[in-house]
């Protein structure tokens, strides 16, 4: 018997650009079948560490293994074992889809018996079989996105690199990706690993790791990051919204904000406390809401910083601030 | 890393250009203007001035080897920026990502540059009979075979200098600056006897000169002209009055296009 190897394993990985240590140390171990999310903001060091665990980048230190593959000395074994779906587009948009899985199963040396059937599977796989003979060029973003993750599952690998694979994209195409890759891990043998700073994206993973400026902060399941956060949200409207947060602070020693013109503020076993609130607060309560911490929360709580996405709100930048800081 | 999986690697490459060049008819078309326009508009013009023929062989005659080596030129130069335009556009990755030896990629592209650029010469082959040279398989062979040497050269240099250059604007401006005098001082133009000294050293150093000569003489064997005209149009390049062999020619030009293909490899190895 031969014990399953990790899909990916990391230790000490680092990357320096100059004086920019893009990648600071990281330790990473990712089971096979799993799908596994790299969740942080732009600039966090995403990209650059799925370019080591590729064998685009050299790392500066650390060691690293993919499929049980060196990526420092196995780079050729490596990039046979693995899909990858960049960040930006790599396809040849004179040349049609078909052309271009042909090119890439040549590049890839895809047994020839193997291609035509294996290109018939993965475009039917993203819906894209009537499109098949179009020229690239003529496609939608979302399109192209599903392409390249057709593309990348061509040669069969045992680790799909997804960088960002739904930025950029429409909220239904993003839905449909995502519907191609839950389809995707049902039907093949395969490892996911993709990075986002999609928060709500992060959910579909099995597990993720938060990297922030370079380092893993945490890693865990979503349900027990957000079980760790240890609050929920609570969001009241009332005629006075002024008294309703100056009678918060009185009386329950939390720091209520405005968020989404609602009066909003974090505490633990929120729906326990709602009696309570509207027994003690004195001011008359419209309405009220209580959910889980999002991912949004925990990621606040675990780096203590705004996620500096262009997608954020300035309430709900404030709200995570709270979030952060009251933890 | 496998011979087999290499050479597989090296053909789509070279495939996709071939599918790239026969899907854009309107490259084909306007890759055919330039050489057409010095043809028969500056060969028609200037012939005016020496009474439309020289000792009796027509100018345009005389120039058309020039015309082929423009054609190609321009094709092959073409096929290099593609490298620029695949790397603005993400393909570049898609195939240096691959499983496979960077050569692969690089004799791929310059196979496919070389193979596009010589059948558009071999469109300007086609107008032989037009400006006064005889239609004969000899000279379609022996022509193609040169311009498919001249062609893997220009591609291969244009590839090498693809691999530093990132920007397809200064790639082709690059290129500009430097094809106008390769091809004035390549003897596209004018016999390279009596020139004045430095002119002289110009054109023998020019790489271009020793890929026009061949392809001129072999035209001139073709033609039926007086020994005394065709001494006077086809002067061949003379080293200190020795006059280079053609088979020396071809290796020189094959020697610089191996060369550059291997500068080339060595550049595409150390990107990532
Ligand atoms: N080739 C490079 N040269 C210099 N700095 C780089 C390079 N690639 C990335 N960086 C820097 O490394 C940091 C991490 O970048 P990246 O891994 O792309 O982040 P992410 O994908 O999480 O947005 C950033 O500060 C970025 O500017
Ligand atoms: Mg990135």
């Amino acid at each position: 018997m031969t014990v399953p190897v990790r899909a990916v394993s990391a230790r000490g990985l680092a990357r320096r650009y100059d004086d920019v240590e893009a990648v600071a140390g990281v330790d990473l171990d990712v089971e096979p079948g799993e799908v596994f999310g790299f969740l942080g903001p732009n600039g966090a060091g995403k990209s650059t560490t799925i370019k080591m665990l590729c064998t685009l980048v050299q790392p500066s230190a650390g060691t690293a293994t993919v499929a049980g593959y060196d990526v420092v000395r196995q780079r050729d074994d490596v990039r046979r074992a693995i899909g990858l779906v960049f960040q930006d587009p790599t396809l040849d948009g004179y040349l049609t889809a078909e052309q271009n899985l042909r090119m890439h199963a040549e590049l890839y040396g895809v047994p020839k018996s193997a291609v035509g059937e294996r290109m018939t599977d993965v475009l039917g796989m993203v819906g894209l079989t009537d499109r098949r003979r179009s020229r690239v060029s003529t496609y939608s973003g979302g399109m192209k996105r599903r392409l390249e993750i057709a593309r990348g599952l061509l040669h069969a690998p045992r680790v799909l690199f997804l960088d960002e694979p739904t930025v950029g994209l429409d909220p239904q195409t993003r839905a449909s990706i995502w519907r191609y890759i839950n389809e995707l891990r049902r039907r093949e043998d395969i490892t996911i690993f993709m990075t986002t700073h999609y928060m709500d994206e992060a959910e579909y993973c099995d597990r993720i790791a938060i990297i922030d400026q370079g380092r893993i902060v945490v890693t865990d399941t979503p349900e027990a990051l957000k079980a760790s956060v240890g609050k929920d949200r609570v969001q009241i409207s009332t005629d006075d919204d002024e008294a309703a947060m100056a009678a918060l602070r009185a009386r329950f020693d939390v720091s209520p904000v405005l968020a989404e013109g609602q009066v909003t503020f974090a505490i633990a076993g929120g729906e326990g406390f709602v009696p309570r609130l509207f027994a003690e607060l004195g001011v008359p309560i419209k309405s009220v809401s209580v959910s889980r911490p999002s991912l949004d929360d925990v990621f606040m709580s675990y780096t203590g910083s705004t996620i500096r996405d262009a997608e954020s709100s300035g309430s709900s930048n404030q709200w995570m601030r709270m979030m952060a800081g009251r933890r | 890393m496998k011979l087999s999986h290499n050479l597989r690697a090296v053909r789509v490459v070279w495939q996709r250009e071939m599918i790239r060049f026969t899907n854009d008819r309107l490259r084909i078309v306007t890759s055919l203007i330039q050489p057409v326009l010095f043809l028969f508009v500056l060969g028609t013009g200037l012939s005016t001035i020496t009474t439309g023929a020289v000792h009796g062989v027509n100018l345009r005659t005389f120039m058309y080897p020039g015309a082929l080596a423009m054609a190609v030129l321009f094709t092959a130069m073409f096929s290099a920026a593609s490298i620029v335009w695949d790397r603005e556009f993400g393909f570049l990755r898609e195939m240096l990502v691959a499983p496979i030896s960077r050569w692969a990629i690089v004799v791929g592209k310059c196979l496919g540059g070389a193979t596009t650029a010589s059948l558009q010469g071999v469109l300007i082959l086609a107008l032989a009979g037009v400006v006064g040279v005889p239609y004969s398989l000899s000279l379609v062979l022996t022509v193609f075979g040169e311009l498919l040497l001249l062609a893997f050269t220009l591609t291969a240099f244009g590839v090498m200098t693809a691999a530093r250059i990132t920007q397809l604007q200064a790639f082709m401006a690059l290129n500009q600056m430097l094809l106008m005098p390769l091809f004035f001082l390549s003897g596209a133009l004018f016999p390279l006897a009596n020139l004045p000294g430095w002119l002289r050293v110009l054109t023998r150093i020019d790489p271009l000169t020793y890929a026009v000569d061949p392809v001129r003489r072999a035209v001139f064997a073709h033609l039926h002209a007086p020994a005394a005209v065709v001494h006077r149009l086809n002067p061949g390049v003379t080293w200190n009055g020795w006059r280079v062999p053609t088979w020396l020619e071809l290796v020189i030009v094959t020697a610089m296009g191996v060369a550059m293909l291997g500068i080339a490899i060595w550049e595409f190895r150390k990107a990532d």
